[in-house]
Order: structure tokens, then C-alpha cells, then sequence
């Protein structure tokens, strides 16, 4: 057998039997080494004589190329084998709490402003707002509610000064005077913002949340506002039905003006919205006043229209189940947690108002 | 305003049954509050008679008293009564009655010793007089027979509570309440035959009116009635004030108050013969006082509407009488006042005193100027009636005289504002029946306004009495049409809700407080801002608007944490003000963060949360809402809240501007001011309308895309510096060595102590450099990196560190 054969089949023989990294490193330094076996071979090619020496190259290239693959096959074999074995060893109880989760959560008058927002987007309202601080006029007397009138005893009144000229707002209707008075109709907007009354107990917090909404235009009848409020309730109780009830009422800057109720009843403890023959206010509405209108230029013969004031606080605890609405305003850390929205979920008229 | 159904039958012919009645109020616009029943309530009360009545074993002024309640049914009752005696007729609760007076709900109970079952009652218990001392004398002819039955009447007893509007006098009387209801179709107005008095003796009292400026009476009539002998009301009448809630006194008084209600005339009966001379109805004078029915004595002001005498004020016109000139019991002589004052006159007195009263509260909405007579009429009836005597003729001053108002109202108008065609014989016939009368006129009617109606100014009032009486149900939905005029928000407004969820996703829960605060913690926070007081707070806890956005949000973190929830991040975003006018007032950002990050956790170290969180939580979200990191701006001036060493300020570019926001750890002295326990407290302030709106649009945002594929090379340098030199400073330099080849800064180290002098650091920076156009030589990087170690030490006087 030539020396050529041997080597081979030596080797052949020793990848066979079992081998670690180092042994086959081992066996790969014996071969292709400086004095490897492979390499003296290459050295004697130079004492071969001519005839020989094509054929015994050739030979030897071949050999060579065979065994190297073979070794390295063997490598890469060993290496994830050994990397197996070692991950095995590494295997860790993943069922360990993940590292410290950062959550924060939006408060759910935000949220609910956000929802209206968006049912008022889908149907053309923009949004306005206005000072919290008001003077007199433009919270009562712009709103037709002259001094010394009765209405102003429906409002409890904040004053900053002892003239009781500047005032923390009753209500948003005076963004409505705010937005006519720099404006030109038609006016479509909805004005969310802080509202303020002297009063606190269970069911009133001297600081509360209202949404007014108007739109002027040269044909917007009783009609309208109807078919807008019915909307917008079906869409922020995300209910296919609703028990709606206009009633009439009396608010100084609207005429004829209503109170609109919504059937609901109690089941299972939980209130249940648009069933049932109980009625439950929500808000009160009209077409704006023509005194109100000519206090802001605005040609009551030519335009006219509706305005409606929600309460805000009220819509979310109706929703979200919310008892207590003083909470709203405790800053409990707990309470926040529980009724706190997911930043991330922000109402939309494409993804809609809630997962 | 409450009412009964049986008195509105009064007016009212109606086969109909409450359910509807209350329905029908609710749709025509007098919403039903509260419907209370008082029948139920009073079946439980029953005529009884006591037939033994023996000494407490235990106390000398009570007895203990056996009671037959009927059907040979005895209870033992413990009674305090001196009246109580064997063989009296009075009226007995049991145990589960609620005493109509007191509102006390009986059981059965032990009265030192001896057990009660029940109670017998004084007329004052049951509220039908003020007699409280001892239980009610029943006559024994009437009653002997009817013991064990109901002492009241059964009769369907149920009270109404109606909200009126304030625009609405008319429906403080039951009769407008069923002239509403007739014109909707329920029922039939009735047209009781008024007696006017025929009397020939005259009223020899005078009354005169001062012509004076803003005089707040308008017309004064009155009639004497003498001789007449005051009582209790008869049971009717008592019955008829109990129903709705009124407490019967005496019969004078008894009528003048059924007469308010029933047609919403206010009388004010005088004891003429307490009256000097003459009434002069006139304006008071500063200084002058009066001691009024409600044993009060008030001090008046100038111009105050004022009945009076010889003597001085008898009492405010239209709001409330004085004690001297007030009826009683033994009273022979009356003067009857039924009078029009002026809405604005009584508003502005009563406000100034601060009075409620029933006349105040219909004057001030607008009485039935002519109902003058009328009241008087029905009044003296009734009195002469009761209480006997003569009345005289009617007295009545004017110096006004009340004309209709006239509207011309179009009728197409009418589909024009509610979109709901209706037959113009319906609107006729509504208006009609609401007492207008029509002319028709070519294009409109003519309306006279009813007297009764001070509300009724122009067209719209007419819209909206067909609309209400007609039905709001009848007018038709229409579908919103999604015309757009704007977008739903402008910048400021998206930049608003953009920051607010951004803040959330950093972790923090948003918080919503109120405006206004406690001046102390307001003080804590104000700086030299101005004060902003407001002058009728309802607690000193909440007397002044917030001059800071942190003042509520610090109070709310101590609450929380003494709730033992020790790791809290809380934000707000929300108005604060500057100063009392409209419009002095900006938006802020404000978030706290209290205790540790990572407690208790198995796999992090935890540690307090410290200024670089909050410096993370501010710059993120401001890079977030699109400002550009690298041309944010930093010192360390804030205000005196924050640590004074640990605290930035926010600039959105070098070129200082506006503050965009601060940043730091809360002074400690604030801590310890209100008592705030935690590892730590640091806090970010955003003011939002210091920030830049003039963003462009997200396709403008995006600038070419412009990346290098040539090699990058990092080099670390270390210098040592002055300790107060700005890190910011530094990066800032070495970027602007070339900054067309410096791509990045990194500060990887900062160090101080062994080894570095006390009053310098080292900064350990990598810099990253990498040219956009061609590969950088060794030379080249080896003159970059002199020429930054060069620059650096030039500029900063510091050493490159070897």
C-alpha cells in the first residue's frame, strides 16, 4: 500500500472512532502541519521523477481535498454538538416575573373627551376652546342672561373679584360667544373644557366637565339637532339602538330649548344603556337664541341653529361604571389604575372608540 | 312648585289617571321632579282611644297608657302628655310610622324601663298646627265610632314636585300648571264663577304709592276686612296646604297662602289696626330697620322697595312682612295687600339681604299684573267666610298701566326653526288655549300676549309655546351630514393630546385636579407670581387658582403615599394661571415621580428614581412631539422649588427664548414643610405654550436621505476638566471641531475623586468620525484627533489625559 493509501485510511479510521475539538484539531495539525503527513507528502514531490510526479500530485490533491472536507465536516459535527451540550446546562426557570414593567394610563375624562372628539370629527365639528377665567358677559349676559335674572340662581357662581365682573366659567357656553364673535358663520364646533360651580356633595364636585357644541347655518332646525344627538349618543354608548326622550326646558340662551333623557335600566347590578322605562338625563340643548345671536353680529334672520352643553364627568362614569364622581378628582393611585385608559388606545373614527 | 292631582281638578276636568298626568307634565316641559306619597304614609296613623292611664313606675311626668286601637287590639304606649287621661279620643302610631314633623321613625322602645309600642301625637307631630303642648283632643261625638279607622282621609294624596323654570311664574299656580296640561289635550280647563266683592263700605285706610325714582311698587291694591275672628282653617283647607306640603297657622293666613298657590297671587295680610295712619308704599333710606316675620331685624340700603307707615317700614314689598303690623290669632281688623312689584327691584333687594322667601321667589320671576283684584276677591271671600266680618271696597293704586304685549308672529317661521309642518288650526288652537288672542293679519298673526306671561317677548317664545305643547316627539330626526368646515384640531390643540399620551407611555398615570388649591401649597410653588384669590371659595382648602401646575399634583403624591403606595409617577397636564383676567392663564405639563424604580425586584438593582429620569421623561417626549434633540439647549436656572443643584432648564435652541420646560429633584425643604415621606421626589415641568407650533407637516419633516458607506472610525478621549464645567458644553465644542466628520459624542464616563485634582473631573467621551464623501487616511484621522485635543484644551482649559 502506498503511503498515500495509508494515511488516508489511518484517518479515515481515527474520524470514525469519537473525537473532542482538541483531538480533532489534533489530527488536523498531524495532516496538514508544518510536518504534517499530508504536507511532507507535497515536500517530496520535488524527488519524484518526472513521469511520476503528474500522476502522484494529482493523487495527493485529491487526497488532500478529501480528508480536509471530511476533517472540517467533522468540526462543524462536534462544534454544535458541543454547543448543544452546553445550552443544556444553561436551560433557566423562564417562568422568573420579566424585568419591571413601565405602565402609564390616561385618565378617563381625557379619554371621554377624546371619544367625543372623534364621533364629533366624523361628522364635521372642529374643536374650540376657551379661558377658564370668563368675565360676566360672556359667561351670562351675551348668553341672554341679563343681571338680576333668576337663570344666574341655576348657576353658583366662583368670583375673582368683589365687583363680580371676572368669574371661573359655569358653563362652555361662552366659547360659543367667543368663537361667533371672531368668526363668520357657518359654525360647526364642539368646545370640551373645565367648568366651575360653588357646589360640592356626592353628586356635584366644584370643578366638572362639560362639552358644548354648536352649529349655525342657514337651514340647522330642531331636526338637526336631534338627528345629531341621537348620533352622537348611539356612537359614544357604541349601542345599535337608543331610547332618546326631548323634553322641554328653559336655558336663557337657547329657544325652544330641551333636556334630552336616555332610557336605561338595571340589570345584574350593572346599568344597562338605550333598554328599559327608567330615564336618566344627559343634557340639555336648543336652537340658540336670537338675542344671543345679535349679541355676536351674527344676522339671526339669515342664520340659524343649535347649541347643546353635555356633562362630560357624567357621560364617563355612564359608561365606564363609575359611582362616585368625586373620585375623578382624588388622584387615588389605585382608582387611576382601575379606570385609567392604555396611552396607546387612542380613540379614532377608523380604529373606533374602544378595542 | 308642588301640586296634587285633586287640586288640579280643581281647575282641570280630566278623566285621566296620574300615571298619564305625570307623563303628560314631564313631555309639555313642567318636569316631575319627585312624586311623594303621602297616603300610604298616613294610613298607618289611627284614632285611638286611651282607656287606662297610670304614673311611670320611674319618672313623675310620664304615663303609661293602655290604648285601644280598635277591634279590642290594646297597646301600651308611654306618653308625656299632661292632657293624656282615661276615656280621651286622640290619634295613635305605631312602631314603623314616621312622625311627619320630626321625620323620626318609631320602634318599639324602652322608656326607662317600661316598653312603648308606638306613640300618641300633638297636632304640632303631625304637622297640622303648632300646638305641641299635649296629644290631640278628638271630639268624642265625631270620633267615638272611629276608633281603630285612619284618622286622615284617604284620598289619592300623592304630591307632585315639579320643576319650574324660571321663566314660568305662571305655573306657580296650579292653574297655569292646568292650563299648560289643557291646551296639550288633558283635559278641560274649568271657568270657576269668581265672586267679586260687592261692598259698599269703603276702605278707609290710604295708600299711596311715592312717585319716586326706580320706584319697585307698581299698583297697590287692598281691602279692609273688619271684625273679623281669626281660627284654624277649616279641615279642607288645612288639608288642601298639607297635601302639597304647606303647614297650616291660622285661617287668615292660611288663605292668603292657598290663594298663591292656587292662581299664584301673593297677598300679604295686615292687622290694620297695627297700621299708623296710612300705608306710603316708597323707597327705604339707608339706616332704617325692621324686624321681619322670620324674627330677623334687617338693616335696609338705599332705594329698597318698602311698605310703610307713619312709624316707619312695615315691611319689604314683595318679599317679606314685618312683625309689628303681622296678624294673629286675636286679630279684628285686617288690611289685604295684593300688589305688582318690579322683577329687578325685588331681585336686587333680597340678593343685597340675603333673603328667600315665597313672594320673592314669584315677584322676581313676574307676577299677573292683573290679578291685582281677583286675589283680592277670592281672599276676602274666603276670610269672610271663616273668620266673618265686613270687607270693604277694593283700593287701588297705579302709578303704571299694564298694556298687553303685541307680537306679530309669522306662522311659516314656526317650520323653519323646527323643520315640523303643523295645521295652522293646531296652532290656533294651542295658542288659544294658552289665553293669546289672534287677529289674522295678511302674512301673520296678531298676538296678544296674555298677562300672565312676562315671558313672552317675540317670535321665538311663540315657536317655542306651539313646539312644547305640541309635542317635542313630533318633530322629525334628520341624519348629520359630514360637511366639514375645519379640521377637527389645530397644532396647539394636537400638540396638547400628542404630549399628554406621550407622558403616559414614560409611565406615568394622568391625573386630573381641580383648578384651584390650597393657598399654602400654592405658596410653595407661586414664585412672584401674582395671587389669585377667589372671594366666595366654599373651603379655604380651595381659596386661590393654582399658580403651578405642581401645587394640587404634590398634594395628591402625599396622599397617595400615605396610602403606603411608595412608588408613584402622576402627571398633569392643565391650565394655571397668571393673573384674574380672561386669557391670563397658560397650559402645563407637570409629572412627579416619587420612591424607587425596580423595588423588590429579583433581577435589578433597585434604585431611587433621580433627576435623569425625569431629564429621560421630559427630552424624550419633547423629541417625540418633534423638537430636535441635538439643538435643545440646558443650564441649571430654575426656580427655587427645585434642588439648587440637582434641577435644568429647558430651552428648544441655544438662542433662549421662551422656557420650554424644567426639570429636577424637588427641594427638600418642601418636603419637610409638608411632611412628605419617600426616597425621592423629582418632578418635570412642560410649558406648553412656550413651545415652538410652527412644525412643519411630517412630508416637510423629512429632509433627503443621506447615509455614508465609507469606514467609521471611534476614538476615546478622556479630559480633565473644571468640575463645573458643562458636559453639554463639551459636546458641543467637539462637534464643531468639524461636524461635517464628527458624526457622534458620546460621554461614556464621567469621574471624580483619586487621582484628579478636587476641583476638576474627567470626562471620558467616544467620538465617532466617518465622512459622508470619501474614506478617511490615517493622516487624516490622526489630524482630526489633534485638532479636537487641540480646540478642547484651547477653549475648555482642559488636559487630554494620558
Amino acid at each position: 500500500m502506498s503511503d498515500l493509501k495509508k494515511i488516508k485510511e489511518e484517518t479515515l479510521s481515527k474520524l470514525r472512532s469519537k473525537l473532542d475539538l482538541s483531538q480533532i484539531n489534533e489530527l488536523k495539525s498531524d495532516l496538514f502541519g508544518k510536518n504534517g503527513k499530508i504536507t511532507n507528502q507535497f515536500k517530496k514531490i520535488g524527488s519524484i521523477s518526472d513521469s511520476e510526479k503528474k500522476k502522484y500530485a494529482s493523487e495527493l490533491n485529491i487526497i488532500k481535498d478529501e480528508l480536509q472536507t471530511l476533517i472540517n465536516l467533522k468540526i462543524s459535527e462536534i462544534e454544535i454538538l458541543e454547543v448543544n451540550e452546553k445550552l443544556q446546562k444553561e436551560k433557566i426557570d423562564v417562568t422568573l416575573p420579566e424585568r419591571p414593567i413601565i405602565r402609564g394610563k390616561i385618565h378617563p375624562v381625557s379619554q371621554t373627551i377624546d371619544e367625543i372628539s372623534s364621533i364629533f370629527s366624523e361628522i364635521g365639528f372642529s374643536v374650540e376652546e376657551g379661558p377658564d377665567v370668563e368675565n360676566e358677559y360672556n359667561n351670562f349676559t351675551a348668553l341672554n342672561t341679563p343681571d338680576y335674572h333668576p337663570a344666574r340662581d341655576m348657576h353658583d357662581t366662583f368670583y375673582l373679584d368683589e365687583k363680580k365682573q371676572k368669574l371661573l366659567r359655569t358653563h362652555t357656553s361662552p366659547v360659543q360667544i367667543r368663537t361667533m364673535i371672531k368668526g363668520k358663520p357657518p359654525f360647526k364646533i364642539i368646545a370640551p373644557g373645565r367648568t366651575y360651580r360653588s357646589d360640592s356633595d356626592q353628586t356635584h364636585a366644584p370643578m366638572f366637565h362639560q362639552v358644548e357644541g354648536l352649529h349655525i347655518d342657514k337651514d340647522i332646525n330642531m331636526g338637526h339637532l336631534k338627528g345629531c344627538l341621537n348620533y352622537f349618543i348611539k356612537e359614544f354608548f357604541e349601542v345599535d339602538k337608543i331610547k332618546m326622550r326631548f323634553r322641554p326646558s328653559h336655558f336663557p340662551f337657547t329657544e325652544p330649548s330641551a333636556e334630552v333623557d336616555i332610557g336605561y335600566k338595571i340589570k345584574d347590578g350593572k346599568i344597562v344603556i338605550g333598554e328599559g322605562d327608567q330615564w336618566l338625563e344627559i343634557l340639555g340643548c336648543g336652537m340658540v337664541h336670537p338675542n344671543v345671536l345679535k349679541n355676536v353680529n351674527v344676522d339671526s334672520d339669515k342664520f340659524q341653529g343649535y347649541a347643546f352643553g353635555i356633562g362630560i364627568d357624567r357621560l364617563a362614569m355612564l359608561k365606564y361604571g363609575i359611582n362616585d364622581l368625586r373620585a375623578f378628582f382624588e388622584c387615588d393611585y389605585r382608582w387611576l389604575n382601575h379606570f385609567g385608559f392604555d396611552p396607546l388606545d387612542v380613540p379614532t373614527n377608523y380604529r373606533g372608540l374602544s378595542r | 312648585m308642588k301640586i296634587s292631582f285633586d287640586w288640579l281638578k280643581d281647575h282641570l276636568k280630566t278623566a285621566s289617571n296620574e300615571k298619564k298626568l305625570l307623563d303628560q307634565l314631564t313631555n309639555i316641559g313642567l318636569e316631575v321632579e319627585s312624586v311623594e306619597s303621602l297616603s300610604a304614609e298616613n294610613e298607618l296613623f289611627k284614632v285611638a282611644k286611651i282607656i287606662k292611664a297610670e304614673k311611670h313606675p320611674n319618672a313623675d311626668r310620664l304615663k303609661v297608657c293602655d290604648v285601644s286601637i280598635g277591634n279590642g287590639d290594646i297597646k301600651k304606649v308611654v306618653c308625656g302628655a299632661v292632657n293624656a287621661k282615661e276615656g280621651l279620643i286622640t290619634v295613635y302610631a305605631p312602631p314603623g310610622a314616621t312622625i311627619p314633623k320630626t321625620q323620626i321613625n318609631l320602634e318599639v322602645a324602652k322608656i326607662r324601663g317600661v316598653t312603648s309600642y308606638g306613640m300618641l301625637c300633638s297636632e304640632y307631630e303631625l304637622n297640622l298646627s303648632d300646638e305641641s303642648d299635649g296629644i290631640i283632643e278628638l271630639s268624642k261625638s265625631q270620633y267615638q265610632k272611629k276608633i281603630g279607622k285612619c284618622y286622615f282621609k284617604k284620598t289619592n294624596l300623592n304630591c307632585i314636585d315639579l320643576s319650574i323654570t324660571p321663566n314660568r311664574p305662571d305655573c306657580l299656580g296650579v292653574r297655569g300648571i292646568a292650563r299648560d296640561l289643557a291646551a296639550s289635550g288633558f283635559g278641560k280647563l274649568k271657568y270657576p264663577n269668581e265672586k267679586e266683592v260687592k261692598s259698599k263700605i269703603k276702605q278707609t285706610l290710604s295708600v299711596k304709592i311715592a312717585k319716586e325714582k326706580n320706584q319697585g311698587c307698581y299698583t297697590f291694591g287692598s281691602c279692609l276686612i273688619t271684625n273679623v275672628k281669626n281660627t284654624e282653617s277649616p279641615k279642607w283647607l288645612k288639608d288642601k296646604l298639607i297635601s302639597v306640603g304647606q303647614k297650616p297657622i291660622s285661617a287668615i293666613v292660611d288663605v292668603t297662602n292657598y290663594v298663591m298657590l292656587d292662581i299664584n297671587r301673593p297677598l300679604h295680610a295686615y292687622d290694620a289696626d297695627k297700621i299708623e295712619k296710612g300705608i306710603i308704599v316708597r323707597n327705604s333710606k339707608s339706616g332704617e330697620e325692621f324686624k321681619a316675620l322670620d324674627n330677623k331685624t334687617y338693616k335696609l340700603e338705599n332705594g329698597m322697595c318698602v311698605i310703610s307707615d307713619n312709624q316707619g317700614v312695615l315691611g319689604l314689598g314683595g318679599i317679606i312682612g314685618g312683625i309689628r303690623s303681622s296678624t294673629e290669632i286675636n286679630t279684628k281688623n285686617i288690611l289685604l295687600e295684593s300688589a305688582y312689584f318690579e322683577p329687578v327691584s325685588i331681585r336686587k333687594t333680597s340678593k343685597k339681604l340675603n333673603l328667600e322667601t315665597d313672594a320673592k321667589f314669584r315677584f322676581e320671576r313676574g307676577i299677573d299684573p292683573n290679578s291685582i283684584e281677583s286675589g283680592l276677591n277670592r281672599a276676602s271671600t274666603l276670610i269672610k267666610e271663616i273668620c266673618g266680618g265686613e270687607i270693604s271696597k277694593i283700593d287701588v293704586q297705579k302709578i303704571k298701566n299694564f298694556k298687553n304685549r303685541t307680537i306679530n308672529f309669522d306662522p311659516d317661521l314656526f317650520e323653519k326653526v323646527t323643520g315640523l309642518k303643523i295645521h295652522s288650526k293646531k296652532m290656533f288652537q294651542i295658542l288659544g288655549d294658552l289665553g293669546f288672542k289672534y287677529k289674522k293679519k295678511k302674512k301673520y298673526l296678531e298676538l296678544k300676549v296674555p298677562s300672565w306671561r312676562p315671558d313672552i317677548n317675540q317670535q321665538i317664545d311663540i315657536i317655542e309655546e306651539i313646539a312644547r305643547i305640541n309635542g317635542y316627539d313630533q318633530i322629525k330626526t334628520i341624519s348629520p351630514k359630514k360637511e366639514r368646515y375645519k379640521p377637527t384640531l389645530n397644532k396647539i390643540q394636537k400638540l396638547f393630546h400628542f404630549l399628554q399620551r406621550a407622558v403616559a407611555t414614560k409611565g406615568y398615570f394622568e391625573a386630573i385636579t381641580w383648578s384651584f388649591t390650597d393657598q399654602k401649597y400654592n405658596n410653595l410653588f407661586k414664585q412672584n407670581k401674582k395671587e389669585i384669590k377667589i372671594i366666595n371659595p366654599i373651603s379655604s382648602e380651595i381659596g386661590v387658582l393654582r399658580n403651578s401646575i405642581f401645587s394640587n399634583l404634590i398634594f395628591y403624591i402625599r396622599k397617595n403615599l400615605n396610602r403606603d403606595i411608595k412608588d408613584l409617577s402622576l402627571f398633569e397636564i392643565g391650565p394655571i394661571f397668571n393673573g384674574s383676567n380672561p386669557g391670563e392663564q397658560e397650559t402645563v405639563v407637570g409629572g412627579l415621580r416619587a420612591g424607587k424604580i425596580s423595588r423588590l425586584s429579583w433581577i435589578e438593582d433597585d434604585r431611587n428614581v433621580d433627576i435623569f429620569d425625569v431629564k429621560k421623561d421630559i427630552i424624550q417626549t419633547l423629541v417625540e412631539a418633534g423638537y430636535n434633540r441635538s439643538k435643545i439647549y440646558i443650564d441649571d436656572n430654575t426656580p427655587s422649588y427645585y434642588h439648587p443643584g440637582k434641577s435644568g432648564r429647558i430651552f428648544l435652541n441655544k438662542h433662549k427664548d421662551k422656557v420650554a420646560g424644567y426639570f429636577g429633584e424637588i427641594h427638600p425643604n418642601i418636603l419637610k414643610k409638608i411632611e412628605i415621606k419617600t426616597e425621592a421626589l423629582v418632578g418635570f415641568e412642560i410649558f406648553v405654550d412656550n413651545l415652538k407650533k410652527t412644525k412643519k407637516l411630517f412630508r416637510d419633516q423629512k429632509k433627503n436621505y443621506q447615509v455614508s458607506d465609507f469606514q467609521k472610525s471611534e476614538r476615546d478621549f478622556a479630559f480633565i476638566i473644571d468640575k463645573n464645567f458643562k458636559s453639554q458644553e463639551l459636546i458641543q465644542i467637539i462637534s464643531n471641531v468639524n461636524p461635517n466628520i464628527i458624526s457622534n459624542v458620546d460621554i461614556f464616563d464621567v469621574y471624580e475623586g483619586e487621582n484628579i485634582p478636587n476641583d476638576k473631573k474627567s470626562i471620558a467621551v467616544n467620538i465617532s468620525i466617518q465622512s459622508l464623501d470619501k474614506p478617511l487616511k490615517d493622516e487624516d484621522l490622526e489630524k482630526i484627533n489633534k485638532l479636537i485635543i487641540d480646540t478642547v484644551e484651547k477653549e475648555t482649559g482642559a488636559k487630554i489625559r494620558s
